[in-house]
Formats: C-alpha cells, structure tokens, sequence
C-alpha cells in the first residue's frame, strides 16, 4: 500500500567535518526520487539532528560521516531518537566505516551502512523498502 | 577492418561492442579521435610555450627541471598525539622523504581545544592535535628545521598554529630568516570546498593579509599561502574548475595584499599553489601546464609584476583521495602511480603519493612508506626525471592545454562579473557548479558511462587484505590531561593580558601577526585565541543548500 505521503528525510551531518560531497549527493538523488528532504547542515550535534527529526517529522535520517568519529557520534544520535519516542525513525549511515565497527552501530539503532563505492540507487530502494510511514 | 584516418578526419562514429558511444575526458571534455597539426592552427611557440624557465612558463618554471633538482617529496602526515606524529616524521625523514607535511586533527582546524565537548570522538583521528605551544614543541622536537622545508595544513587559525611554529622553531635556535616551509592558509577553498571555516569572509580574509604581509616582512623564504584547488577538486569539481577557482582566489588574495598597501612583487613571488591529480594523465597535465600559464599572463598583464619571480606558479601536487577505492584496495597503488606521473609530467614542484588504504582510514607505516616508493620508483627508475616537459609538442596535450585555458578564462569573466572570489562565494557560485559536476559524475558511474575497476566494473568479492590504522581513544584523554597540567602551571595572568590585548587589536585593522605570537608566547591555547576572535569577528554559517 503507497501510503499518501512523500518519504521525508533528514540528511544529517554530524561532527567537525566539513567534507559535504557525499551527503549533498545523497539529499539530491533523494529528491530526484520523489522524497522529501531536509538536509541540516553542516557539524550539527546530535542534540540539534533529534530536535531536527522531531520537529520535521521525518522517516528516515541518513547521517553522513567521515572523520572516524562514527562510534562517538551515532550511539548519542540513535539515543535520543529513542528518548524523545522515535524508534520508528529508519537510521542509515553513510561515510568512512570500517566493517569492525558495523555491528555496534547496528546495536544502536542504525538500519544499515553505506561504505565508499555505494550507489544512490541503494540507498533510494533501501529506504523505500524499510521506512516504517506513519499514515 | 576500419579504415586509417586522414589527418584532420574526425570521429569516424561507433566503435567495436563494449566501447563508449563517445569519449571524454575524466572531467567530461569530448575529445576527438585523433589530433593532428590541423588542431593547432595559429599555435605559436614563444606565445604559447615559450622555452623552460621563460615566460609564460607553460613548459616549466625552471630550465633544467628535475635534471637539476627532484622534486621534493612530501608525504602529508599526522595522527594521534603530538609525540605520535613526530616519531613518524622521524622515520620519514630516515626513508628518504625530503620534505615535511602536517596534518591537523578537525578540532585543531577548528579552532577548538582537545578538552572541547564538540572535539569529543574526533581528537588525533584526521591529523595531529595541537592546542597549544607546548603540543608544537613536543610535534617538532628534534627536527632539523633550518633544513628541511615544513608544509602545514592549516586555514581558519592559520596564523595561530604558524605562530606557535614560528616560537618553537625560535626556542630551538632557528632564525625565522632561514626557514622555509608553507602554510595552506587558503581560507577561499574552505568556503568553496572543503568547509572548515571559522569566521565570515572579511575578518578570515584579513587573517591572511596579515600573516602574507608579516611574512613578507620576517619570514622571507616562508610561503605564507598555499592557494588550493585540491579540495575544490575532492568536493567533485571538473578540471577545469578546478585550476579556474584556484587561481581565481589567487587574483583575490593578490587584490587584497594590495588594498593592504603592498606592491605585488613584494609578496607575489612567495604564493603558492596546490593542485590535485587525476586519473585522466593528460587532463591533469594540461591542466598543470595551463596554470603556469595563465598565471603567468595574470600576474604580468593583470597586475603588472615586474619580477620574473612574481609569475610563476610553484606548486604542490597530491594525488586524487576522491579516485581511491574501498574495494580491492590494492589497485588504488595503481592508481596513485599514473597520477604521480601526471604530477611530474606536469612539472610540479613537491608531491604527495596517497596510500592505497587511504579510503579507509589514515595511512598505516606500511603503506605511506609504500607510497612514498612509489615516488622514488618515479624519480629514479622511469627516466621521466631526465626530461623537461616531454609531452610538449603532442597535437593532443597542446590542444586541451589551450581549451583548459580558455575555459579557465571563461570562469574569471563570470567570478569577475559577481563581484569577485568573496562576493561569488557568499553567493553559492563556486559551490553550486562544483555540486553539478559531481552529481553529474555519480550519475554517469552509476550508468556505468565512467568505469572504476573493482567498484561497477570487475567487482570481487575478495577479502580486505589491509591493516587499517587505527587511533587509541586514550589520545584524547592524553591530550585533556596535558591541556589541564598546562593551565595549572602557565602564568594565567599574562596569558589574561595578552588574550585581551589580542581582542582589542582585532577590532582595529592593526596587523594581528605580532598580538597572536604574545599569546603564544604565554602559553595561551588556540582554543582561547578563537574564542577571543569569535567574539569580535563572529562566526559563518554557509548559505542553505536547497
């Protein structure tokens, strides 16, 4: 069942970094797929990426990330989600994570990673796949 | 069998199954079948080449190139604490490398102390932390720095860090006269590309006139700017785009010193530049060999320099993070190899190889030695050290060096018809063009139009055969605990003073140079010195991306 609704997601950028390629080319394939998508912004904490997703109501958040501060960052990210009741939300990150670190992450929240090399045509048809939409 | 083209015969149409319907460069630039003198109509050596070492210096800045000296080999290098990073230049040095590079940690870009809660999971991973004159001492202790040339990759606080270098060196016996290194110092790019940005435009842009005009000042054989097209390319530039907002934010900077009152061949012969190195080996050297160019015309048509020294670009290549690959790491060496060849083809100045598990983390022991073998196989074994700019004359190298030129040309009229570098970047300009060529370039990859062997073309499901680096969280705390210690026992009144004295300066146009080395002096953290310009300057926030 299609629900009425756009997908919408929030594409965050946590942490110092500054390198916005990926995460601007991820927002743009998102739209070119008919969601809806709020990109947030460059070294946003991750107080400021859950009030975000809160205030947005958004599905899906795909977080961005490059800098190795993934083990830091995401865990605080996926709490708070939880704390202000959005364990719905699809979590996804994308960037520079080893595979070591994938299960952790998992464990935290996160729906899936996408290493270096993966295609905006998986990260569209993975969120279309298992975004929970509240109708 | 297909028939031999004449000279002058363009693309005969289709070629055999499995090949490209049309071929381009990497950047997207359609290139022809073949090349002949037909392409080079008008084309006159003295003006459009001119001998090595003369004006416009396309075929090199010196008439011997590396027959008379290599270049120099400069491996970009920093991670974890201060006294991690120093035992790898070390044994850096000890393989053969001859120049230092340092890379900062993304607090330390920012203009934040280790013990800051934004600093928190990213201390020492992207480079080494320092946050104050006593990390400087132990980064650089027991190195030759009247010797050996130090680049330091470092923009927003600039001035800072390259203060604190300046007092350590100091404390080690160093003159200031004598040493040589670069700092990037490019807050343009940072804006454009890479975004570790602090300050707004205007207050960051007198950061850098300040230290280009104290450097041209005290630190004669400094490079005070490194001014980069690297980032602009890794954010998903073309070419193209790349050496024209380069050397666009060139003009800027020169415009600027200036408005500050000084003559352009009082600071102009110290600029230096950075550029990128591609795949695509002829794009990339055309691209080297139009830069030298047009930045030659510029400084003497544009800004009338005098000094030979004033037009010529000297730069620094690295080889292309972007092109490196997180599947079969190995063929990234591969990779790496024809960019450095495009790098020395081109004529470059220094050279960083990357190391093929650099899409994945830093660079382990293992493979930045590797890569800088790869160097040295280049230098010492290939036999392209022994000629000077030896592509020169091919139809093909000549034709795309005079169509990157032009393009290049194209781009100033328009940066120039917004108002500049400054006006053009809080307008979104350069950042919106480089955002359609690398959605374009994922698209096209994605179509399989552009091939990345072991990505959408001859995948494997093979193990990953590398040891990644990986940094002790235990850094961090290390680093808090020397941050405290040194609170404890600094003279926190003169640090107090020479803090206020720096926030009253900033809201003059007196040069900052000599009020941030105070600071320094007393032990002050880099943390503390932004906040104080924080506070007077304010902070950037880019325009939204829609």
């Amino acid at each position: 069942m299609m629900p009425d609704r756009r997908i919408r997601v929030l594409v965050a950028k946590p942490g110092l970094d500054g390198h916005d390629r990926g995460a601007k080319i991820v927002a743009r394939a998102l739209r070119d797929a008919g969601m809806e998508v709020i990109y947030t912004g460059l070294r946003q904490t991750p107080e400021q990426i859950a009030v975000a997703a809160l205030q947005e109501d958004v599905d899906a958040i795909g977080i961005s990330i490059l800098s190795g501060a993934h083990n830091t960052i995401v865990p605080r990210i996926c709490q708070l989600l939880h704390a202000e009741g959005m364990q719905d939300v699809l979590v996804i990150v994308g960037g520079i994570i080893p595979d070591e670190d994938i299960p952790k992450l998992k464990e935290a929240g996160v729906s899936a990673v996408f290493q270096p090399g993966a295609s905006t045509e998986m990260i569209v048809e993975f969120i279309r796949g298992h975004v929970k939409q509240t109708a | 069998m297909q028939k031999a083209l004449k000279p002058g015969e363009r693309n005969p149409g289709k070629g055999l199954p499995g090949r490209p319907e049309k071929f381009t460069t990497l950047s997207g630039v359609p290139v022809e079948t073949l090349y002949t003198e037909a392409d080079l109509k008008g084309f006159a050596y003295s003006r459009d080449l001119g001998d090595p070492g003369e004006f416009p210096f396309t075929r090199g800045i010196h008439s011997t190139m590396y027959q008379g000296k290599l270049w120099t080999m400069r491996q970009f290098s920093g991670f974890g604490s201060p006294g991690d990073t120093n035992r790898r230049l070390h044994y850096l040095l000890a393989q053969g490398q001859t120049g230092l590079s340092i890379a900062f940690d993304l607090p330390t870009l920012m203009g934040y102390d280790a013990d800051h809660s934004l600093a928190e999971g990213e201390v020492g991973k992207c480079g080494v932390a320092v946050s104050s004159l006593a990390d400087m001492e132990t980064l650089l202790a027991g190195l030759p720095l009247e010797q050996v040339t130090t680049s330091m990759t470092i923009n927003s606080p600039a001035a800072i860090v390259w203060a604190m270098y300046l007092v350590a060196a100091e404390k080690n016996g160093a003159d200031w006269k004598k040493l040589s290194g670069t700092t990037q110092n490019d807050i343009l790019k940072e804006y454009i590309a890479q975004k570790e940005y602090i300050f707004p435009p205007a207050p960051s842009m007198r950061l850098v006139v300040d230290s280009i005009v104290f450097s041209a000042r005290e630190t004669p054989r400094w490079n005070p700017i490194s001014i980069s097209g690297y980032h602009i390319r890794e954010a998903g530039s073309t070419a193209v785009q790349e050496l024209a907002f380069t050397l666009r934010d060139g003009i800027e900077y020169v415009e600027w010193v200036r408005r500050a009152g000084l003559a352009v061949d009082d600071f102009a012969p110290r600029l230096s530049f950075f550029f990128n190195s591609h795949n695509d080996l002829f794009e990339e050297v055309a691209k080297f060999r139009a830069a030298r160019k047009i930045w030659a015309r510029v400084m003497r048509e544009r800004f009338g320099a005098r000094d030979p020294r004033s037009w010529r670009c000297r730069f620094h290549t690295q080889t292309a993070g972007c092109s490196l690959t997180a599947q079969q790491p190995y063929n990234n060496m591969v990779r790496t190899t024809i960019q450095a060849l495009a790098g020395v083809l081109g004529g470059s100045q220094s050279l960083h190889t990357n190391s093929l598990d650099e899409a994945w983390a830093l660079p382990t022991e293992q493979t930045a030695t590797l890569a800088l073998r790869t160097q040295q196989v280049i230098a010492h074994e290939s036999g392209v050290a022994g000629r000077v700019d030896p592509l020169a004359g091919s139809y093909f190298v000549e034709k795309l060096t005079l169509e990157t030129e032009r393009a290049c040309y194209k781009y100033f009229e328009k940066i120039d018809a917004l108002g500049g570098m400054v006006a053009a970047v809080e307008e979104g300009f350069p950042q919106r063009e480089i955002h359609e060529a690398a959605y374009a370039y994922q698209k096209a990859v994605e179509r399989r139009e552009k091939i990345i062997v072991g990505v959408n073309a001859f995948a494997s499901e093979e193990e990953r055969p590398v040891d990644i680096l990986v940094i002790d969280e235990n850094v961090a705390k290390h680093q808090r605990q020397k941050l405290m210690e040194l609170k404890k026992t600094r003279d926190n009144a003169r640090v107090q003073s020479t803090l206020e004295t720096l926030g009253g300066a900033a809201s003059t146009d007196r040069n900052l140079m000599p009020y941030i080395l105070e600071c320094v002096r007393s032990y002050a953290t880099l943390g503390e010195m932004c906040e104080v310009l924080r506070r007077v300057f304010g902070t950037y926030e880019e325009p939204a991306f829609r």
